[in-house]
């Protein structure tokens, strides 16, 4: 964990571009996108050096005549070099990579947090709220939206009920496996409010393509609200088993 | 019909002395069948080379066509090319045709099967029938997997790794899934039969004086690949025979029968026994098969780069115990790995999976400075096979890099199963199958038909592949670090993609352009031959020193094995390996040896 | 030999190692289970041809009797010339139409998963036909 501060602390001082990645809407994502922006330097710097050295070889030893160059094939000193400084650079890759991810896999034991009741089918997604008994269920391009409070931990518990679907969020730099017969957990700290785009990634058939959702962080005032006029209003959304009855009878109309 | 190798003849001029090898006795046919009865009946490597690299070739057009497919489906939007359910058949198929059914056999029962008996001094395979029994296999499942796109219901459509339960008989009911499953059954037992035969053929038919550490670094990665292979296949092969179970038979091997467990994150719950079959199984068998596969497809086309380097550098190759050492852990490694393609799974142990896979840049990166160490201070020609090979270090160092980033699960917890792991898997398959492939291809293409690949025709073609596959792929990097998932045949218009995508479709028509040229070049060197003569590149190895193409049995004579480039100390006794700096091994690969030794060689009476 | 059976003993040791690692700190068995089988993959023909290499130089193990030392093979040694290599090397039959009937034999077993059962019996007929015709080839000592 310190040797993610420490990076981090490095990283934000001196403005890293973020070198094509979302910087993470959530705490967890955060620290993904610190080491995206560690390892895409440390891999720049190589892709570079080994980019000149080709190019060097390239053009500089270009056939001058037909004499036949020195035939060396050794140079043990430059073998040792290049097999062990690679696997000093792997292990401090790999440090960061532990610290990291453990951070973001960590589910918080204390506190209270909000937990929500994911459930991938194909295809769409069922948001349930156990502690408040809110359900939101939508299909395909329905886009259905989870919403939570910003600046909080969010506790996801995340199955299947059919095949294996992929929770992901681009934004926050995070994505899970559903899967039957298990269940993921994790935990989500928004770090601002506002609306996320989510989508299905682990390919499931037919409508894989469509499978959209959103998550919508709101404050924790708003979403005490959400969460009463969620409970006035009668669910009209179904159940799963309904909803893939009516894909199934859709497409076979 | 057997072998035997009479005395030595006498050496002339500066030359060391040859051997006359010949045949004992010969049936009524003196060289075996000829017509097109030598296709469907010759054991012959040679012949089984050709009919393995016609075939993959031939498929390898298809996947492409299929590509294409895609790509224009992906140009737009919601784009109306093709319908969902035919997108999810392309990917499949062009996934599984590339993977299955090209990369692999083109380079383990084409090209190695042709060349690795003659790198060895060797007339043919230790196993000439079951090489052949081989083929017939591969091509039935070549068939039987494209017989998908013709039944009901159309081909496999599960993706090339057909996860569990969606290729449950639930989920893909139909034919064309069973093809697909049968399809890699025969492929399979073919693969492990080859993998057999090149052991055993490099273990056992060596020429004298070729000892393990004079044998070339293509024929050391084919024996490496040959492990691999047996590592490998017979796990794919268990796993779709419970597939198949799971499918026909009423098995719940991987289908979850009503229970569920809950895991935490990183420390999962032991399921309840007897009550679950497992999805995740499936994963695992599969990738224990699939990261050694990718490394088989790759290590055969590395050994293409460590053969044409040090042709055209005119010096042998750099480091030569180092690649070998580097081609065994990358090996070792890959095999202990399989599970960072499961990171997001959330039930894998992160840590171990993650170090290996960081680990494995290490050996990569060792072949890489062996790469470049050969072409330094060399007197670099660029003829097609050298292109391509540059070419290849490019693409498959930047592969490499990412494939770096993707072995950390932090990161590959928001790239894994987006356009970002399509753009890296692409650069380092296309980087060796492709780039390295081709150049093997232009490369041997004297050697196997005796003339010549016109060299201008294949720059074009090089130029153009090289310039549209960083158009092609590039572009999938960004958007695949901007939330785009693969496996989709649409995709939202409001989130800027577009733009990247119909880039990488222009780039993937710039390729299939750069396809139609190499067509050309070969019809044109079948209508116009420029004869090659037996070592047009002044090569090194073993199977330049005999007549293009090879005569039957491969050897009429065989020059003195002194090192790892019998052929350039034949036709350059003055110029041997020297030893470079301190440490340098020299007893058991002939290096540093001076002038004299080679040629005062005395012939036995 | 001795270099293949080190190999091979290297690539069980490697997978003995890594399997053992695995096994223990792993939350599933099949990866284990795997690793054993390549351990085994690895170990079993590596012993036998160092075992083998030993013998050809003339070492006893226990009980087994003693055999004149036969050396190293010409193939394995630095200095060997290529007349040593004279001699019987293999059997290569030219061509022979048993691996084409067993494969095609095969492929229609195959089809049976596609188009029903009535591909089987042509299917065994083909490859029980092929057996005994690879076996009587092999007998006989093949074409050229």
């Amino acid at each position: 964990m310190g040797a993610v501060g420490l990076a981090a602390v490095v990283l934000s001082g001196c403005q890293v571009p973020s070198f094509g990645a979302f910087s993470g809407s959530t705490t967890q994502g955060q620290d993904a996108f610190k080491l995206w922006q560690g390892f895409f330097i440390a891999g720049a710097v190589i892709f570079a050096i080994v980019f000149f050295l080709i190019m060097w070889a390239v053009l500089r030893y270009r056939r001058k005549s037909e004499a036949i160059p020195a035939q060396f094939q050794y140079h043990t000193v430059f073998e040792v070099f290049y097999t062990v400084v690679p696997v000093v650079i792997v292990l401090v890759l790999f440090g960061f990579t532990f610290f990291a991810e453990n951070a973001v896999d960590a589910v918080s034991s204390t506190g209270d947090p909000v937990t929500v009741n994911v459930t991938a089918f194909q295809w769409g997604w069922e948001f349930q709220y156990p502690k408040y008994d809110v359900k939101i269920l939508g299909i395909e391009t329905q886009n259905p939206e989870m919403v939570v409070p910003a600046h909080d931990t969010v506790h996801i518990f995340l199955r299947s009920v059919d095949v294996i679907h992929g929770f992901y969020v681009p934004e926050f730099n995070f994505s899970r496996y559903a899967m039957p017969g298990v269940t993921n957990q994790f935990d989500l700290n928004v770090t601002h409010t506002g609306t996320f785009r989510g989508q299905c990634t682990q390919f499931c058939g037919l409508y894989h393509s469509i499978m959209l959702f959103r998550v919508k962080a709101v404050t924790s005032s708003q979403f005490k609200s959400w969460v009463q006029q969620e409970q006035r209003t009668p669910n009209t959304s179904g159940s799963i088993a309904k909803a893939k009855r009516e894909i199934l009878q859709g497409k076979a109309s | 019909m057997t072998d035997v190798i009479v005395p030595p003849v006498a050496g002339t001029g500066a030359h060391p002395p040859v051997v006359h090898v010949t045949e004992a006795h010969h049936g009524h046919e003196e060289h075996g069948p000829s017509g097109l009865l030598k296709w469907f009946t010759s054991t012959d490597h040679k012949v089984i080379g050709l009919s393995y690299m016609i075939t993959s070739i031939v498929i390898f057009y298809i996947a492409g066509l299929l590509a294409l497919g895609m790509r224009i489906q992906l140009a737009s939007p919601s784009s109306s090319f093709v319908s969902f359910a035919q997108f999810n058949a392309l990917f499949t198929m062009h996934g599984s045709l590339m993977l299955y059914l090209f990369a692999g056999p083109f380079a383990f029962g084409g090209l190695a099967n042709y060349i690795v008996p003659l790198q060895v001094g060797a007339p043919d395979m230790a196993f000439p029938r079951l090489n052949a029994l081989s083929y017939w296999l591969y091509l039935g499942g070549s068939i039987t997997m494209l017989m998908g796109f013709f039944v009901a219901g159309g081909s496999a459509n599960f993706g090339w790794v057909a996860y569990a339960p969606l290729s449950n008989v639930t989920n893909s009911p139909g034919a064309g899934a069973d093809a697909w499953l049968m399809a890699l059954a025969l492929t399979g037992f073919s693969a492990i039969f080859t993998g057999v035969n090149l052991v055993a053929t490099i273990f056992y038919l060596r020429a004298p004086g070729m000892t393990m550490f004079r044998m070339p670094i293509f024929t050391w990665n084919m024996l490496v690949t040959g492990i691999l292979i047996l590592i490998a296949f017979p796990v794919l092969t268990a796993a779709v025979v419970m597939l198949v179970c799971d499918r026909h038979f009423g098995t719940h091997i991987y289908t979850v029968v009503g229970c569920t467990t809950t895991a935490t994150a990183g420390h999962p719950a032991v399921p309840a026994p007897n009550a679950c079959g497992s999805p995740v199984l499936w994963q695992n068998l599969f990738w224990f098969f699939g990261h050694p596969e990718v490394y088989i497809l790759a290590l055969p086309y590395f050994g293409i780069a460590t053969t044409v380097f040090p042709v055209f550098s005119r010096k042998p190759v750099f480091g030569y115990k180092g690649m070998v050492f580097a081609t065994m852990a990358i090996a070792a490694l890959s095999t202990g790995v399989w599970a960072h393609h499961m990171f997001t799974t959330g039930v894998v142990l992160l840590p171990f999976f993650s170090l290996l896979s960081l680990l494995i840049a290490v050996p990569t990166g060792i072949k890489f400075f062996n790469w470049i160490g050969t072409m330094w201070r060399g007197q670099l020609r660029f003829t097609t096979p050298m292109l391509f090979c540059i070419g290849f270090l490019f693409a498959f160092l930047m592969g490499g890099v990412t494939g770096v980033m993707l072995a950390s699960p932090p990161i590959d917890f928001f790239t894994h199963d987006t356009y970002f792991v399509v753009a890296h898997f692409h650069q380092v398959l296309f980087g060796t199958a492709v780039f390295a492939g081709f150049a093997g291809l232009y490369f041997w293409y004297p050697k196997m038909f005796g003339r010549m690949l016109d060299d201008r025709l294949g720059k074009w073609h090089f130029w153009l592949m090289f310039i549209g596959f960083w158009v092609t792929f590039m572009p999938q990097y960004v958007v695949g670090l901007r939330g785009m998932p693969r496996r989709v045949a649409s995709y939202p218009s409001y989130l800027g993609w577009e733009s990247w995508n119909i880039a990488s479709t222009i780039g993937s028509f710039i390729i299939a352009i750069s396809f139609g040229v190499l067509l050309w070049n070969l019809w044109i060197s079948w209508r116009r031959p420029v004869p090659a003569g037996n070592n047009p590149w002044d090569a090194h190895t073993l199977e330049w020193f005999t007549t293009s193409p090879p005569p039957h049995h491969n050897y009429t004579h065989l020059p003195p094995i002194r090192s790892e480039r019998p052929t350039w100390d034949y036709n350059h006794p003055e110029h041997p390996v020297l030893a470079h700096g301190p440490g340098a091994n020299e007893s058991s690969n002939g290096h540093g040896r001076t002038n004299g030794t080679v040629a005062a060689e005395v012939p036995s009476a | 030999m001795k270099i293949e059976g080190l190999f091979l003993i290297g690539v069980g040791l490697f997978f003995g190692a890594i399997g053992l690692i695995y096994w223990f700190i792993g939350y599933e068995d099949g990866g284990g289970m795997m690793l054993l089988g390549s351990c085994l993959l690895g170990l079993l023909p590596g012993t036998f041809y160092y075992y083998w290499h030993r013998r050809f130089l003339g070492y006893r193990y226990f009980f087994w009797g003693s055999m004149p030392a036969v050396g190293v093979r010409p193939e394995d040694r630095p200095d060997a010339t290529i007349a040593e290599g004279a001699g019987v090397i293999n059997t290569f039959p030219g061509s022979s139409i048993w691996p084409l009937c067993l494969g095609v034999g095969a492929f229609l077993l195959v089809m049976t998963f596609i188009f029903g059962t009535w591909f089987v019996p042509p299917a065994i007929g083909l490859i029980v036909i092929a057996l005994v015709g690879v076996t009587a080839e092999s007998r006989r000592g093949g074409n050229v």
